[in-house]
């Protein structure tokens, strides 16, 4: 029973890793940019829902109304102004651009809200339990999370392969030029999906900001997290990178049991378990 | 004498410092077939990539419907009206025949060219219409490509060696198809190395050599000799 629930705890962490991997694995699909500042975009996010909440006195879980817009918005324009300008032949430039941006993101909000620690209250949510058998319980809050992390996977999946923005997204992705001769202006598709893409960085970042204690320094962390569930899972694949949240998850979790200090390090030899064994990932999609 | 719906005025392109044509001047009347014809090299492909947008021009060198286009992106060159069917067929090897066709029709421009016509154009092609693109035959995936740029309801159609790679059985199948095209009032430029079907389909032909027109006329009127003599520059 004692280990039924330290797998459960590490699904239901699983789902918040995966929503971290969701919007990096979205956009390495698309455009094949590895976002080194996805972390603390994620951590943006959850200052934004800090400043939402204290602005209008408002629950972090509604504050979403407000951050998700934001972040949408911060997405296309930092993709047409900014990042629209480094994608071309060579993988170095969205690299070096996006390590900077990291930079600027960790000191600016360093210099906004100072180093100290906060979290948001979610209130009785929190702390709320589910019994679902004899010495099993799931958090309320996790549970949620969990469920979250699979509509957005599911949404981001019906959005990729059921509309014709999704065709538009994969079309790009296969071939820009041609794509162009469709009508279709590449700079907008992929400042769309970076819209996309960090429209879900916001929604993991509030679950971020009140599942824990959160500083600007958080990011890198993050992204590491995220990073290591999308090779996991597999690249090309969302349900990929749910499979590969899960996993990494799980495998903090049962390291934790085992002992306190190991839970980071678990992940991590998991994740090197999988790169040795496959190095594409447990679901990658191949195109011939 | 009727506006031409395509005029390339003395049309330069350059692969860096190499300069592919040389002042090029064609014109495509509205619902007019017109063969471009040329040995490897000639510079087809590379006019009808400038057309298209994909390669750098001067603005007046290309007009269409009496607007000048030249240097304008691919994707606002389509949303115009012109359509490329690119040599080697450039379908999405991501997505279905049939997502292929609809992307093709991503512009949303209304026209006779539904995906119910383009399936009962290419009957095969609405067989296989959920397998993924990379599942086809070379013709099929050439019928494809071809329904892909009718989706957009072009007025100009811009096909880059539709032969290329086919069997002269599957070749003459998908050239009887472009008189129905026509009918509806699209006209089309063919660059073909198959001289003698692109001859049959089109009513005018020109002769690129090394990057210049070196022969042009009714496709009736040209002898033998004289396409022989233009095409290998003798």
């Amino acid at each position: 029973m004692e280990w039924i629930n330290v797998i459960l705890q590490g699904v239901l962490v699983g789902g918040l890793y995966a929503m971290f991997a969701a919007g990096l694995s979205l956009i390495f699909g698309v455009m094949r940019l590895v976002n080194i500042a996805h972390g603390d975009l994620i951590v943006l996010a959850a200052y934004v829902a800090l400043v939402a909440t204290q602005t209008f006195g408002i629950g972090p879980l509604t504050a979403l109304i407000i951050v998700v817009p934001v972040m949408a918005i911060i997405g296309y324009a930092l993709q047409w102004f900014v990042l629209n300008r480094t994608l071309g032949e060579d993988l170095l430039p969205p690299l070096l651009v996006t390590f900077g941006l990291s930079v600027i993101i960790q000191n600016g909000l360093l210099t906004a809200f100072t180093a100290d620690n906060v979290k948001l209250q979610a209130g009785g949510i929190e702390v709320a339990t589910i019994r679902l058998a004899e010495g099993l319980y799931v958090g309320v809050l996790p549970l949620l999370q969990f469920a979250v992390a699979v509509a957005v996977i599911a949404g981001l999946q019906f959005i990729f392969y059921r509309t014709a923005i999704g065709r538009a997204f994969r079309a790009t992705a296969d071939d820009p030029a041609v794509a162009q001769l469709m009508g279709l202006d590449n700079r907008r598709v992929f400042a769309l999906a970076m819209a996309a893409s960090l429209a879900v960085v916001a929604i993991a970042g509030v679950f971020l900001a009140v599942r824990a204690n959160f500083d600007p320094s958080q990011g890198p962390a993050r992204l590491i997290f995220g990073f290591e569930a999308v090779i996991i899972g597999g690249l090309g694949s969302l349900w990929g990178t749910l499979a590969g949240g899960l996993i990494l998850g799980v495998a903090q979790a049962v390291g934790a049991h085992l002992d306190p200090g190991w839970q980071i390090l678990a992940g991590h030899v998991a994740f090197l378990i999988v790169l040795a064994a496959r190095p594409q990932g447990l679901f990658a999609k191949v195109h011939t | 004498m009727p506006e031409a719906l395509l005029a390339v005025r003395n049309l330069e392109a350059f692969y860096g410092d190499f300069q592919a044509l040389f002042g090029v001047s064609i014109e495509v009347a509205r619902a007019e077939a017109v063969a471009v014809i040329g040995a490897n090299g000639a510079g087809k492909s590379t006019l009808l990539k400038s057309i298209a947008g994909l390669l750098r021009a001067r603005r007046d060198a290309i007009a269409f419907a009496g607007e000048p286009i030249g240097g304008m992106p691919a994707y606002a060159v389509a949303a115009r009206g012109i359509a490329l069917v690119p040599e080697g067929r450039g379908l999405f090897p991501s997505l279905s025949v049939e997502e292929n066709l609809l992307i093709g029709g991503q512009l949303g421009r209304l026209g006779a060219w539904t995906l119910r016509r383009v399936y009962e154009l290419f009957p095969v092609l609405g067989q296989r219409r959920k397998l993924p693109s990379t599942a086809l035959s070379g013709g099929q995936q050439q019928m494809a490509a071809l329904g892909r740029a009718l989706m957009a309801n072009p007025q100009l159609l811009l096909c880059d060696e539709i032969s290329l790679g086919l069997a002269p059985i599957v070749v003459r199948e998908i050239y009887a198809r472009l008189p129905g095209v026509r009918a509806e009032g699209t006209a089309i430029v063919l660059v073909e190395q198959d001289v003698v079907q692109a001859l049959a389909a089109a009513s005018r032909v020109y002769c690129l050599q090394e990057g210049r027109v070196a022969l042009s006329g009714a496709a009736k009127d040209l002898t033998r000799e004289a396409i022989a003599a233009a095409y290998f520059g003798v």
